[in-house]
């Protein structure tokens, strides 16, 4: 096994520079400028995988992003750990550590490859089919099947790496850094347009760069040194920022497109840190040059999956570029001359190359030519019909093909090989094009699907575009580019070039075997473990549409979303179904392009930063004194003070008790306030609320509801008009800012003519809420000034006061039902009048209350909370709050709904007051509401929508919505639990001072 | 992501915008004089277009100045901006 198969010829590769890397669990060695791939093929080591479903030993296929086998799991650190990365782009450094996955208990000897065996048992749609029934039993095939299966592990603990987000803004963005987007990029930059280029790969020069043969020239030099001494320009070019191993994951609508560029991931771990790991590039491109290349397509015969089966362009990269022989008896397998490229680039490093299999017959080229000068047997018009090796191919069997290509004929033979590279031709990557909406036509002389109408301002060039010979690119780049980028010329129109290959192929999608068709296993989607049969039986059954055949057979559906055997797949439904390819289509791809980190995604935006908070001016007094928060919108809220060692229920029921016996104090400062001026300020309010407010003194204060259009309620809160011309509304602290959003579309489009100006002044007041029997003793110490007297200053009215030489304005409303004031005063004074009140209610042992002791307060008194005891289907008729809707208006937002046929309906659901017949039983919020239990099926008649322990009254009580519950006083209702059933009987849902008396005391 | 050309800011990123349906249907002057039916007619039927489509958007994160569009929403082309209070476009 630990051959060494690095033959040193390659400049990529620094040989000065040994790694040492482990791969499960063994230590190897390779050179900086390696990938996982290249340094364990330099060691002889093909297997590296099992396949998804039948277990099958895998080998690295490509020496790309497209690679469908080669996926390992790198560290096995719990937090950096990290599954399905492709070992053809993992760069090693030393101390790399990866493994295989989806092998159990290793890749050597793996227990589901057993599935290998009942493979015919395991055809397309066998999980749909065998899994569902009886349902009952999915948990327990699960457990099995997850552990045989599945793509590695996540890792457990938080990612300690940082990544973040950067917009770009360019002119131009090349993708692809191959010899088309090379010349796009220069072509660009050098007539002065903000230029961006970005490569997947460490390198530029794509597959050009390593190209150095005789047959592939341009002015008279290979055509990779070309390319060097191009890329050496563009380098120094001003107007060019080229961005290597950064991959474009999505192409969106408008030229907007997401790119990763990996930062670290080639470092040892011990020098990353405190360094960003990758970043997710925004990228606004005003015209986008994709230059994404082609992908060499496998052929689809018996087993062409094995271990040493790669595409034969993967073994001319890893010759030519890392210096690694993929085996030490070469077979190739072709329908094209560009096996005849890899062939060459073999013989030139003295590499074995024991014989190549052509499907054409009587073909010939210069390549094929000095291929046969070197006296390598070439099958012409023969194909491989099966392979052998377990874990390693060994030998192949080949036979002649038909005329027709249909069937094989004469006898088998067999030879033996250590590695087979296959090529069927190229396919387009024309990914990244479908993502942004371009549209495909095919085309039918090389069976390829080109970009056919672009959606933006974007050009598709090279190999990406259908043209894959060096004469093409050439020929046609310079022409589309001077079009595309509206120039005279370029730097390429004399160019003179050689380019000696034969374009002839011939293509068969499924080849033909000796074997029955049913005893083969010619996979098309190595990843998800699809074959031919698979596709075959599906259409069998009845999937016609392309994208039900994927999802039925899975194929195209693994993390490398098929790119190597999508179009066989396409091919074979063709001809099966007798449709013409180009009317079939194509599935979608879909972004990314290549999987995404959720570090990469999220960037910065984790731990606190997940989400913006907003603290009032009193937090940190909140902090001081111990508060638990909680989130309303993205406020943090008090929600509760524990004393000692309370939990929530007793601070809640202390904390109720002392507001209703002497003085509370909340921090209001959340609720939303807009500040409205104008002379049809008085006429806008009548039309956004259900009640009449022109009639309203200065000075005064009053409740509002607010509809929607459709008569259900959406908001509401207390006004207060200042002054003629002047109101300040406050609405419930999650709906603020969606209110000001509809008050501000009524008036920019329905009342443009009414006089009116909004102003969200949220953020501009702190409030200060002081209740109880004692909070007049409490306040008239904080402003003196102040004549609290009933008759200066009664309930629903407001002044204008000073605390020292700070206004404030102080108003005095309730939603606890006590006697109670809300001072109101410029935000960065509001922690030191609250504290003042602190100091003023310590002789009434004034106690700090949160959120939910607000909620318990007012719901004693029947009061709503819009979003707990509503949602969007509650009229104020619903709520039994008739009292607050306006007869005389001749209009309001949402009036005419509240008589549709719909909305008068007796039996809509109706808030209601709930006891239980237990005083000590406290509902479940959410708890549904019957009538009859025997009933079948029983009739659901509402749910609890607040429910509490009451320590004022002693006793349990609750909010419901019951249907017809209006006329259900005194009825006798039963919540069923899980347990138990409870008996409740339907109240009103003022529990506590129906008189208002406590407003006054 | 679009680019929407707000008519009181210029070109800005959509995540800037809000939108918020469909464009010219005007709030009826009268709605008590209307039957159930018209007022449903006002209330709930949209068009959901596949093709050119006139709506309403916000500049919610800039100028929060309210204004319509008409849209392609079969591959987000936006053919023209204008003003609230402005007449459609002729097509
Ligand atoms: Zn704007």
């Amino acid at each position: 096994m630990s051959k060494n198969l690095r033959i040193n010829s390659s400049k990529y590769i620094d040989q000065t520079h040994r790694i040492s890397f482990i791969f499960n669990g063994k230590k190897y060695y390779g050179y900086k400028g390696d990938t996982l791939a290249s340094a364990l093929l330099a060691n002889n080591i093909h297997l590296v995988g099992r396949s998804f479903k039948y277990h099958r030993p895998r080998g690295i296929m490509t020496a790309g992003s497209e690679e469908p086998n080669a996926i390992v799991q790198l560290h096995k650190n719990t937090s950096r750990t990290e599954p399905n990365v492709r070992a053809t782009e993992v760069e090693i450094y030393e101390g790399l550590e990866a493994s295989s996955q989806n092998c159990w208990p290793s890749v050597n000897f793996d227990i589901g490859g057993i599935n290998n065996l009942f493979s015919p048992f395991l055809p397309a749609g066998f999980y749909y089919k065998t899994f569902m029934w009886p349902a009952g039993f999915w948990e327990k095939y699960e457990y099995f099947i997850r552990k045989s299966a599945g793509l590695g592990k996540s890792p457990t603990e938080p990612d300690p790496d940082i990544y973040e987000h950067k917009y770009i803004h360019c002119d131009v963005l090349v993708i692809g850094a191959g010899i088309s987007g090379i010349m796009a990029a220069k072509t660009s930059a050098k007539n002065g347009l903000k230029t961006l280029l970005v490569d997947e790969k460490p390198y530029l020069g794509g597959s050009t760069i390593y190209q150095n043969s005789e047959y592939f020239k341009i002015n008279n030099q290979t055509s990779g040194s070309w390319l060097e001494k191009e890329i050496n320009e563009i380098k120094k070019l001003k107007n060019l920022d080229i961005k290597t191993r950064t991959s474009v994951s999505a192409y969106h609508g408008y030229n907007f497109l997401l790119a990763r560029e990996s930062l670290t991931d080639h470092f040892p771990i011990e020098i990353r840190k405190n360094k960003t790991r990758q970043r997710l590039l925004k990228i606004r491109a005003k015209k986008v040059i994709t230059a994404t290349g082609s992908i060499e397509r496998p052929l689809i015969f018996d087993n062409n999956d094995r271990p040493g089966i790669l595409i034969s362009s993967a073994i001319k990269k890893f010759a030519d570029l890392f210096g690694v022989a993929c085996g030490e008896k070469n077979i190739l397998f072709t329908n094209n001359d560009s096996a005849y490229e890899t062939a060459i680039s073999l013989i030139q490093k003295g590499i074995n190359v024991e014989a190549i299999i052509d499907n054409r017959e009587n073909v010939d080229s210069k390549l094929i030519y000095e291929v046969e000068k070197s006296n390598i047997k070439i099958f012409k018009g023969f194909t491989v019909v099966d392979t052998y090796g377990y874990k390693r191919i060994n030998k192949i069997s080949i036979m002649q093909l038909s005329k027709d290509g249909q069937k094989v004929v004469g006898s088998k033979k067999n030879l033996s090989c250590d590695c087979l590279g296959i090529s069927g031709g190229w396919t387009p990557s024309v990914h990244l094009f479908t993502q942004s909406g371009g549209k495909l036509k095919f085309r039918d002389e090389d069976l390829v699907f080109i970009p056919n109408e672009y959606p933006s301002d974007q050009l598709s060039i090279g190999a990406c575009n259908g043209d894959f010979f060096l004469d093409e690119i050439l020929t046609n780049v310079p022409k589309s580019l001077q079009k595309f980028l509206n120039i005279k010329n370029t730097d390429y129109e004399n160019i003179e070039f050689i380019s000696s290959i034969n374009k002839s192929k011939r293509n068969i999608w499924l080849l033909p075997s000796d074997k029955v068709f049913g005893k083969t296993k010619p996979f098309i989607d190595y990843q998800n473990d699809s074959t031919a049969k698979d596709i075959k039986l599906a259409l069998r059954e009845g999937f016609k549409s392309i994208e039900h055949v994927k999802r039925y057979t899975t194929t195209g559906m693994g993390t490398d979303q098929g790119k190597l055997g999508n179009m066989h797949a396409l091919g074979i439904i063709s001809e099966t179904a007798g449709a013409k390819m180009g009317e079939l289509g194509t599935t979608t791809f879909r972004p990314p392009y290549t999987p995404l980190t959720f570090g990469t995604i999220v960037g910065r935006n984790v731990g606190e930063y997940f989400d913006i908070f907003r603290k009032t001016p009193i937090h940190d007094w909140h902090i001081d004194n111990k508060a638990e928060f909680e989130n309303v919108g993205q406020w943090k809220r008090a929600w509760y003070y524990p004393k000692d060692n309370e939990n929530m229920h007793q601070a809640i029921q202390r904390e109720s008790k002392a507001a209703r016996e002497s003085a509370g104090i909340l921090d209001a400062s959340t609720l939303g306030k807009i500040d409205i001026q104008g002379t049809d300020a008085s006429e806008f309010l009548n039309r956004v609320y259900t009640n009449a407010w022109s009639k309203l003194a200065i000075g005064k204060c009053r409740y509002g509801l607010m509809l929607n259009e459709d008569g259900m309620v959406y908001d509401d809160g207390v006004t207060t008009r200042l002054n003629e011309n002047h109101y300040i509304m406050t609405t419930t602290t999650g709906g603020a800012a969606n209110v000001l959003g509809k008050l501000e579309d009524y008036l920019q489009t329905e009342w443009p003519e009414l006089d009116v100006y909004l102003t969200s002044v949220t953020d501009h007041f702190a409030t200060v809420s002081v209740c109880g029997p004692n909070s007049k003793k409490i306040v008239s110490e904080v402003i003196p000034d102040l004549n609290l007297t009933d008759e200066n200053f009664p309930h629903m009215s407001f002044k204008d006061a000073k605390i020292g030489k700070i206004n404030c304005r102080v108003m005095r409303i309730s939603f606890t039902g006590e006697h109670s004031y809300e001072i109101n005063i410029q935000a960065n004074y509001g922690k030191s009048v609250w504290e003042k009140c602190m100091d003023a209610g310590k002789r009434f042992n004034i106690t700090p209350y949160g959120t939910e002791t607000m909620h318990l307060l007012r719901a004693e008194k029947g009061f709503i909370i819009v979003g707990q005891d509503t949602d969007a289907t509650m009229t104020p008729i619903d709520l039994q709050m008739d009292w607050i809707v306006s007869k005389k208006k001749y209009d309001f937002i949402g009036k005419r709904s509240l008589y549709r046929s719909d909305t008068i309906k007796e039996d809509r659901k109706q808030l209601v007051g709930l006891l239980t017949e237990n005083p000590n039983e406290v509902l479940e919020e959410g708890a549904q509401i019957i009538a009859d239990i025997n009933k079948s099926p029983i009739e659901m008649l509402g749910h609890v929508t607040s429910s509490y322990y009451s320590p004022n009254l002693n006793k349990s009580i609750a909010l419901g919505v019951v249907r017809g519950g209006k006329n259900m006083m005194g009825q006798k209702l039963i919540i069923p639990m899980e347990k138990k059933n409870i008996n409740v009987t339907v109240a009103d849902p003022v529990f506590l001072d129906k008189e208002n008396k406590r407003l006054n005391a | 992501m679009f680019i929407i050309n707000c008519p009181f800011c210029g070109k800005r990123d959509q995540s800037e915008f809000k939108a918020g349906g469909e464009a010219h249907i005007i709030r009826p002057k009268q709605p008590t004089e209307l039957s159930d039916d018209e007022w449903a007619e006002y209330l709930f039927m949209r068009k959901n277009i596949k093709g050119v489509q006139f709506e309403r958007w916000n500049h919610v994160h800039g100028c929060r100045k309210w204004f319509n569009i008409v849209r392609d929403t079969s591959n987000d082309e936006i053919k023209t901006v204008y003003k609230m209070g402005e007449d459609p476009p002729k097509l």
